[in-house]
């Protein structure tokens, strides 16, 4: 029973929208007994992230919050329990379990569901929609047999389920629109044509103006028919053609729904009954339904202000939207559509780099009133601020998607420009005054750090390059000078360092110490400089191995326990019997244990220090080499079997792979470097991941940059496309130098790219249009390292000076190290923990 | 150095036994003690080879480096890059329990640290 005088406010639907509101409701006020009704058998999860299940999240990484948090707030929750009628007479609501629970007041957040379209056969087993975490596993489980999969409808959702699919495996992925065009509600025609000319590129086929009739297939679908008469085969369908509001509750209810659907809502979420409200993608508002989270969090506030004496009204919303996860931007603000006489409009189109760009000016040009970008949105924020605060406009509107030509920090000035009401995130419904207010006076200067401190940026994620320019912009106005120094011991970023070691031809941390620095270093600057030395020179490492991490200085991994590690280079993973009876024979005769690299070759593990120039002769004899395993340098470009064995294969991607890898092996660099090369686009090398991919296309090799696996995933991005050998080579020599010479340390290819001003579109700029005039030096300077190249345990092998530095003991060279203990797994050794 | 105990001094291993501004391991009535030579400031330092974070010995394939205004000595072991100050032991950015030093001298081309 509800505690005495506190009134219980019953909310039917745990998802985001539901969970908002309890949040919302709990910060104003705890007088009130919460009573949550979800029909998911788990709380609330992001759904806007739901395509990252797929990603590797777990549902439990997606979670809004953790389910102590609900028994924290003295929630109570009925999980797996959907509320079956609502008794407006008695105000209370019949679960199908049976239970029966008074309300003073209740709140539906039911959300939608899948439309699924009354075709015929929509019942058969492999057609699925997107809606839910039990939706995914089944996708997964589908997709992980389906050899050809499709997605009906070529909206938002419709494109991330596709894009999806893709990056499950599923070969041939297709996508099968009704309209002429994609997404045809959020952008116009011309941005349409460019976004399926680029999502075809990634390998979407993509089919317009097609009308299914039936779905074929005996109990299990195997093709879809259309009504022109052909026939697509597919073993896997999602539908994603829209959605549906969940009114069924209140219309049995008798509470007012509309034509369409949808529980009808006055400005302050009420229904016709105003004990009940409704909110999220279920209430019906000025005949709109919200498919978004940012109003339906709205909605919640408005509910939980009402609910307090607070007098919030919900006036609409701006239907914005930013589209991630498709591997290509696209974003649509305001009112993309609106022409003459109505408005003017500029329109920026590169269809080589797939960038297409409309902003609609109101006819005095004065003000921004919408707009749609494809293939790069990196304005998208600031431009969705522009037109919604109505902001006045540069004299040259233009310089809004071309960019300001000339002065720099224009942008981050006009970030500033921004008034204090603005919003920035409008999912938290957090101002630009509170984010700088947090900066100024709470000290907060990351991004991580605003999350936590007022929610900016953790609904949907599309303002947080913005909070970011924010926080940045604030902290310079403030006269923070933000420079980024190695550390206490030089006052220089690693460029500038590079730059003054290599004007003043300085090749020892010595002598780099006396010149720039000050102390006697640390475990921070010396691998540094030792980097940057190496990126110069290409001197032998272990020169100068005091410098090095022991990774380095030991030319081996360091291992759990202590030993080393062995990894001699397998270029592209091609590997003879020969030299694989050589690796077997080395690993028997020293005890290590062996496994298969995620790099395409062979790890030997548990090599004692003392050991390790004895394998390598070995190994040396035998004709091989060292892999750099320890180094931030390239590690493998791993390559599928390509056009000399497998049927699709459009190039030879064995030996290109091998070329390359030999081309850039041994040069040291910020950070490991990875590269792939697929023989065509279903990308068996996983090129994509890489800090360099390349895959064939028919007329040649498409080239992506600054990928990464890792614990923080990106995929990488099409700098070049169709191009042949020789161009592929010359871009990869200016793209790795240039990345040698400018990042900061420890920083892989894709964290460099992001903070790189201008992005994407500023490294192709240097890299083919050779904009900054260097392209001719960084290739010079990419001749010099390759030249330099020399195996390192080649010549410690034949230098028993460095040799002798493999001891364990140096007064006792013969002696290994005793706390080294070795047990068996599997018939192989493995490390014993102490 | 002032040392308030006796300690007996031991030849542990020659100078260039030790790379400059570098360490090396020595077995010393079978304990494992890393030997620096810190080139750089010409000075040498002695402690246990066993990083006490996650008990790996591997303190003497760390970097040295110096801390603060005061440029206090110090090395980082290699496997997290825990730093000990040199003079103390003392972990110097995590709580660590600080390490063992040990006193030493060079006499011509000889290592000796003071068994304690
Ligand atoms: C794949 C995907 C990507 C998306 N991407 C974006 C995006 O990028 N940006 C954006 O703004 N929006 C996006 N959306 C939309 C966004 O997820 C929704 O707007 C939001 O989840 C709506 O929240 P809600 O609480 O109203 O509904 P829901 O999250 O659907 O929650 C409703 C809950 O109520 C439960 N329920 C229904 N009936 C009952 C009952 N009778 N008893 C008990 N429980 C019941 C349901 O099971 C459900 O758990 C995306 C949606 C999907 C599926
Ligand atoms: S990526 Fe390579 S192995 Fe995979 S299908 Fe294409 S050519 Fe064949
Ligand atoms: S994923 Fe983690 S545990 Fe596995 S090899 Fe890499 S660092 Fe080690
Ligand atoms: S074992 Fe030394 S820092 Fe972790």
């Amino acid at each position: 029973m509800a505690p005495q005088g506190k009134p219980t406010v019953v909310v039917i639907g745990n998802g985001m929208v539901g969970y908002k509101f309890c949040e919302k409701l709990l910060a104003k006020s705890t007088h009130f007994n919460l009573v949550v009704f979800g029909e998911e058998p788990r709380v609330a999860y992001d759904r806007v992230h739901l395509s990252e299940y797929f990603g590797g999240k777990t549902a439990d990484d997606l979670l809004m919050a953790p389910h102590q948090w609900y028994l924290d707030n003295g929630i109570t929750m009925h999980l797996g329990d959907a509320v079956q009628e609502i008794d407006r007479a008695s105000q209370t609501v019949h679960a199908r379990s049976g239970l029966v629970q008074p309300y003073d007041y209740l709140v539906l957040a039911t959300g939608s569901s899948a439309f699924v379209p009354d075709i015929p056969g929509v019942e058969k087993a492999g057609v699925m929609v997107y809606r839910t975490i039990e939706d995914l596993e089944e996708i997964k489980a589908a997709a992980a047999t389906a050899r050809h999969g499709a997605v009906l409808g070529g909206g938002l959702l419709g494109l991330e389920a596709a894009k999806a699919l893709l990056d499950l495996g599923v070969a041939e992925t297709h996508v099968i629109e009704f309209a002429p065009r994609l997404m045809p509600r959020q952008i116009d025609a011309a941005g349409s044509a460019m976004l399926q000319s680029k999502l075809e590129a990634l390998g979407l086929q993509i089919h317009l103006s097609k009308a299914t009739s039936h779905i074929g297939g005996e109990g299990r679908i195997d093709a879809l028919h259309f009504g022109d008469g052909s026939i697509l085969e597919v073993d896997m369908l999602v539908i994603s053609a829209g959605i549906r509001p969940r009114d069924e509750l209140a219309k049995l209810a008798g509470l007012e729904v509309g034509m369409r659907g949808g529980i009808v809502v006055n400005d302050t979420m009420q229904t016709s009954d105003p004990h009940i409200f409704a909110i999220g993608e279920c209430a019906l508002h000025a005949g709109m339904i919200y498919g978004l989270v940012a109003p339906g969090y709205d909605m919640a506030e408005v509910v939980a202000s009402q609910l307090t004496q607070g007098a919030r009204a919900f006036t609409g919303f701006d239907m914005s939207s930013k589209l991630k996860l498709i591997g290509v931007d696209v974003a649509s603000f305001g009112d993309p559509f609106i022409a003459e006489p109505h408005s003017r409009s500029i329109v920026f189109e590169d269809a080589h780099s797939g960038v297409y760009k409309r902003i609609n000016l109101s006819p005095d040009g004065k003000q921004l009133l919408g707009g749609v970008l494809i293939g790069d949105a990196d304005a998208y924020s600031m431009l969705l601020q522009t037109a919604v605060n109505k902001l006045a406009l540069p004299p040259h509107p233009e310089d809004l998607i071309l960019g300001a030509r000339g002065s720099e920090g224009e942008s981050s000035a006009s970030v500033l420009n921004l008034p204090d009401e603005a919003l920035v995130c409008s999912c938290e419904a957090v101002t630009k005054g509170a984010i700088c207010a947090a900066v100024t006076e709470l000290n907060v200067t990351s991004v991580e750090a605003m999350k936590k401190c007022n929610k900016a940026g953790t609904g949907c994620g599309g303002c947080v390059p913005l909070v970011k320019d924010l926080i940045n912009g604030t902290l310079t106005a403030q006269g923070a000078y933000i420079k980024n120094v190695l550390c206490e011991h030089f006052d220089y970023s690693r460029q500038e360092l590079f730059d003054l070691l290599k004007i003043n031809n300085l090749r020892t941390y010595d002598a780099a110490l006396d010149h720039y620095g000050r102390g006697d270093g640390c475990e921070v600057c010396k691998p540094a400089v030792g980097s940057i030395l190496a990126g110069l020179w290409n001197d032998l490492i272990v020169k100068q191995n005091v410098i090095q991490d022991t990774n380095d200085r030991y030319l081996a991994n360091i291992q759990k326990g202590g030993s080393y590690s062995v990894v001699p280079r397998i270029a592209g993973g091609e590997v003879s019997p020969e030299q694989l009876m050589v690796i077997g024979r080395v690993a028997q005769k020293y005890g290590l244990y062996t496994k298969i690299t995620g790099g395409q070759r062979i790890d030997m593990f548990g090599a004692h220090v003392s050991d390790l120039p004895d394998i390598w002769e070995e190994l040396i004899n035998a004709g091989f080499e060292s892999g750099h395993a320890y180094g931030k340098s390239l590690r493998t470009v791993k390559s599928c079997v390509g056009s000399t064995w497998c049927r699709y294969g459009l190039h030879d991607s064995v030996s290109l792979a091998i070329e390359i890898e030999n081309r850039y092996k041994g040069i040291r660099s910020p950070h490991k470097l990875k590269s792939g090369v697929s023989g065509c686009v279903r990308e068996c090398a996983e090129a994509q991941a890489k800090d360099f991919g390349i895959i064939a296309t028919e007329k040649g090799w498409n080239l992506y940059v600054c990928g990464n696996g890792g614990s923080k995933p990106q995929h990488a991005q099409l700098l070049a496309t169709d191009i042949d050998k020789e161009t592929l080579v010359k871009y990869l020599d200016r793209f790795l130098m240039f990345y040698i010479k400018t990042a900061d340390p420890l920083t892989r290819t894709a964290v460099w790219l992001n903070k790189m001003e201008g992005g994407l579109a500023y490294l192709k700029n240097v890299v083919i249009n050779d904009s900054l005039g260097i392209a001719a030096d960084l290739e010079a300077e990419m001749a010099l390292l390759i030249q330099h190249y020399h195996c390192e345990w080649k010549e410690v092998v034949e230098n028993p000076e460095l040799r002798k530095q493999f001891t364990h003991f140096v007064n006792a060279p013969q002696v290994k190290d005793p706390t080294m203990e070795f047990a068996e797994m599997r018939g192989q050794k493995k490390v014993v923990a102490w | 150095m002032e040392t308030l105990t006796e300690v007996t001094w031991l030849p542990v291993c020659k100078t260039t036994d030790i790379p400059a501004d570098g360490g090396a391991c020595v077995l010393v009535e079978g304990q494992q003690v890393a030997i620096f030579n810190f080139a750089r400031r010409g000075e040498w330092y002695a402690t246990q080879n066993l990083c006490p974070h996650k008990q790996q010995m591997a303190l003497a394939r760390g970097l040295l480096g110096s801390a603060g205004e005061a440029c206090e000595p110090k090395v980082a072991c290699p496997f997290h890059k825990r730093t000990f100050s040199l003079l103390t032991g003392e972990c110097l950015n995590g709580d660590e329990c600080a390490i063992q030093t040990y006193p030493i001298k060079v006499e011509g081309d000889d290592v000796y640290i003071g068994w304690l």
